[in-house]
């Protein structure tokens, strides 16, 4: 067994989440590369609640239709899941609570009477998981003291009695198969807000400046824990236009910082990102997407808001935006994006998405380049100080304040030179030129990096387009079929070049997007770029393999 | 920076008889005087919102960060917790912090953050040329109400006695001694700090007569207990003919929120090794 699922399901409440972790962090110890797909309802009791937990030979970005464990907390883990068993997939069920109604004949199932054991150990509901993951050792083949290392690391109050309760589930099973370890060293296992988090800091990030919303509130949590050890402050204000509003202060000062948020948030943060692009001040967000109107599902996922981000404040200015697809990605570009951010003094935009930013990955640093924290461009000191000195690309020397040779103004209205308003219709241009010019050295700056991935079948003549999260799935795919891959990963300003480059000798590009209009197609207009097929989703839930797999065979045809 | 270098080579577009300009003088006059005791005026950043009231940053030569309406108390906070060692003044009108931003208000005061918010409040828009603000009488005659406001006006200085402001205090556009008292203290409280200055717009609500009529300065009033403040400020509620105290009504002194945010810098050296670590506990 080298390639399989395992999935755990129960009421919300039930330490869903927590078991997943625990999962992950036992089959990465045995050298398996890992990836845990968190599915939760907007409520914090109750409901239905499952992660799946793939675990492969290979690094894996993707869910597959069917489970090989289904680990049932409860009756709707086995109803809502039961078309996931294959014939030789195992079933563990608290058979307290769960009746296997309907199953087929070849299907292994486990009966663990779960309610009584942890009633006979005086042990808390939420212990019920590690039962279960006890049995689940049992049945995979795994060792026990596997369990225990893990247990220990995991479960820092009540290690003991967890222990016991997981033996007692252990002890009930039997072994059904034998997962093989694989000799290769682990990785650490991250979720996608934790690589952004790490990238951030990697590259100086100063202030972390964050209202409460899913996706990125982990971010906020992550960062809040750690806050201490690297000198971080970490602050939540009153809404997303005190947390904007904020960091331009820090920003005006010197002080990089970042914020993470979701549409909802955003737009409160639009009129301040117009603020940031009119004064210049760096600021870096973080901007997980989850599908909308409105509240939309706030605890799943989706890939609609480029359009609005590309267009989001009003007036013209110059921003960057970057997609990461896995966590080495959104730690190598949230860092470049903090650094390019100062480097242009504009505003950066870092994509993310729930199933990128909740989902767990293996991240391997030693495959990505180091993030350098660079300095800005700063005041050589020749007086007077102007802000906004004109100069050939547009970037004007900083100076942060208190400075006793310099008043430091900075201005939402247009204005000249030195950050005092103008009406002034020649001047007005002039410094609406001075901004937008920016943009062109950022372009050229950015020829130097990887803006554009390509994965799969070089020489295939179809090619699976995606951006962010999707990435994962359409690289396995196009392995198996054959296919090449084209992921752009910064999409504004659009790095034209390389992709004209990774389009050279495709005959037919199918965009594979998690929207329902097409939204990096439409970007590719703009650009001068068509696609030919799409395949597009839109309920929420990220593209399985076997799913994706249909959809594009039939393109192919 | 010095004292002789305050103003720019800014043309100052106020409306002659503008309040503006009492605010501008008692202003300059309390940067020169915390300037010649010892305060570098390059410690100082001025923060705006939007209306006539934030020119005034583009009339004064020191460190400013001209806002967006509504949005001067948030602004002064990142940048008081960027550097607790500069002094932050905010200049913000009635519709802009009393209305559009009135969020941040309570919580920069909830907070008890470290800066100076002066509310040019007029009870009128000015530059939108005439409507009614939160501080505008019931039958304010506005261009947006023409048959007059059919709603009452919020006392501000109960609102920020009510959400934990440590230092309240009012004063008029016919007063720039009081102005500069009250700016000065409110400068140097360690805390959030809150003038009201009955400021008159001479073009779209031009109140001079009422209020040297009413207005009065508060004499053997103790504004560390916090009923009489209270009371004090009940006196006029923005709205009735009463009389209108003027002076410190409150004052508190406890730690700031930029005093109990814990300073970084250790730490920043090592990340690379930090990070190591985390991933390493990651596996």
């Amino acid at each position: 067994m080298n390639d399989f699922s395992v999935l755990i399901g129960g009421k919300a409440g039930f330490g869903i989440d927590k078991s997943g972790t625990v999962i992950g962090g036992l089959l990465n110890r045995l050298g398996l590369r890992v990836y845990i797909y968190r599915d939760y309802p907007s409520i914090i009791r109750g409901g239905h609640t499952f992660s799946i937990i793939r675990a492969s030979k290979e690094r894996v970005a993707s869910h597959r239709n069917k489970a090989d464990f289904i680990l049932a907390l409860n009756q709707d883990t086995f109803n809502f899941h039961k078309d996931k068993l294959k014939d030789d997939s195992v079933i563990i069920y608290d058979s307290d609570s769960v009746k296997l109604e309907g199953l087929s004949d070849k299907a292994s199932s486990i009966a663990v009477p779960i309610a009584k054991i942890i009633k006979e150990e005086g042990a808390g509901e939420i212990m019920r998981n590690s039962c279960m993951i006890g049995a689940f050792v049992k049945a995979a083949g795994i060792k026990w003291e596997l369990l225990e290392n893990v247990f220990k690391k995991e479960f820092t109050r009540e290690t003991e009695l967890n222990l016991k309760v997981a033996r007692r589930g252990y002890d009930e099973a039997k072994e059904l198969t034998k997962i093989e370890g694989v000799s290769q060293e682990a990785l650490p296992l991250i979720s996608g807000n934790q690589a952004v988090g790490l990238g951030l800091l990697k590259a100086g990030l100063n202030t972390y400046i964050s209202y409460p919303m899913t996706p990125t509130s982990p971010i906020l949590h992550f960062l809040a824990e750690v806050a201490d050890d690297f000198g971080l402050k970490v602050i939540h204000p009153e809404s997303e236009i005190g947390v904007i509003l904020m960091a331009l202060g820090f920003s005006y000062m010197g002080k990089k910082a970042a914020m993470g948020t979701s549409g909802g948030g955003f737009c409160l943060m639009a009129e301040g990102l117009s603020f940031a692009g009119m004064s210049e001040l760096p600021i870096a967000i973080v901007m997980g997407q989850r599908p909308g109107p409105s509240t939309g599902l706030p605890t799943y996922s989706a890939q609609t808001e480029l359009h609005f981000v590309l267009n989001a404040g009003q007036g013209e200015f110059c921003r960057f935006i970057v997609a990461p697809g896995d966590t080495e990605e959104a730690y190598f570009w949230s860092g470049q994006a903090l650094n390019l951010s100062w480097k242009y003094q504009i505003p950066s935009i870092i994509f993310t998405d729930k199933n990128l930013g909740e989902g767990v990955f293996n991240f391997d640093i030693d495959s990505i380049p180091d993030i350098k924290e660079e300095a800005p461009l700063l005041w050589d000191r020749k007086l007077p100080y102007k802000r906004y000195l004109n100069t050939e690309s547009g970037v004007s020397p900083l100076a942060f304040a208190p400075e006793k040779e310099a008043a430091i103004k900075v201005n939402s209205y247009e204005h000249d030179e030195s950050g005092i308003t103008t009406e002034e219709p020649g001047l007005s241009a002039l410094m609406s030129e001075k901004r937008l010019r920016k943009e062109k050295y950022l372009q050229k700056e950015l020829d130097k990096f990887n803006t554009v991935k390509t994965y799969g079948n070089k020489d295939s003549e179809v090619a699976l387009l995606c951006w962010g999260s999707n990435k994962g799935v359409c690289a396995e795919l196009a392995q198996g079929l054959g296919l090449k891959v084209i992921q752009p990963l910064v999409l504004w300003p659009f790095p034209v070049k390389q992709f004209q480059e990774a389009l050279k000798g495709i005959k037919k590009l199918i965009c594979v997007e998690s929207n329902a209009t097409g939204q990096l197609s439409r970007l590719l207009k703009i650009s001068g770029f068509n696609v030919d097929e799409q395949v597009l989703k839109y309920d929420g839930r990220p593209f399985s393999l076997d799913e994706l797999e249909d959809k594009v065979r039939g393109m192919l045809k | 920076m010095n004292q002789s270098n305050l103003g720019t080579y800014v043309l100052n577009t106020w409306c002659p008889g503008c309040g503006n300009f009492a605010i501008l003088n008692a202003v300059k006059a309390v940067l020169g005087e915390l300037n010649s005791e010892g305060l570098p005026l390059e410690n100082i950043v001025l923060v705006s919102g939007i209306g006539c009231h934030a020119k005034i940053v583009d009339y004064l030569n020191v460190n400013s960060f001209y806002s967006i309406h509504g949005r001067a108390a948030p602004a002064a906070e990142g940048i008081k917790l960027a550097d607790p060692k500069v002094k932050v003044i905010a200049f913000a009108g009635d519709g802009d912090a009393y209305g559009e931003g009135i969020e941040h208000l309570i919580f920069a005061a909830k907070r008890n953050i470290d800066i100076t918010m002066i509310i040019h409040n007029n009870r009128v828009y000015g530059l939108t040329t005439g409507q009614y603000t939160p501080t505008s009488p019931l039958g304010f005659k506005g261009r947006s109400t023409p048959g007059g406001t059919i709603e009452l006006p919020l006392n501000p200085l109960e609102v920020m006695l009510a959400c934990g402001a440590t230092f309240l205090g009012r004063g008029t556009s016919h007063g720039i001694e009081l102005l500069k008292k009250l700016f000065k203290e409110a400068v140097m409280h360690k805390g959030f700090s809150l003038v009201d200055v009955l400021q008159v717009c001479v073009t779209y609500y031009n109140m001079y007569e009422y209020y040297d009529k009413k207005v009065y300065e508060l004499k053997e009033h103790n504004p560390r207990d916090y009923n009489q403040a209270l009371n004090k400020i009940r006196e006029w509620d923005y709205n009735s003919d009463s009389p209108i105290a003027l002076g410190a009504f409150y004052k508190k002194e406890i730690p700031a929120f930029d005093q109990k945010f814990p300073e970084p810098g250790a730490g920043r050296s090592d990340r690379d090794t930090k990070i190591k670590d985390l991933l390493k506990a990651s596996i």
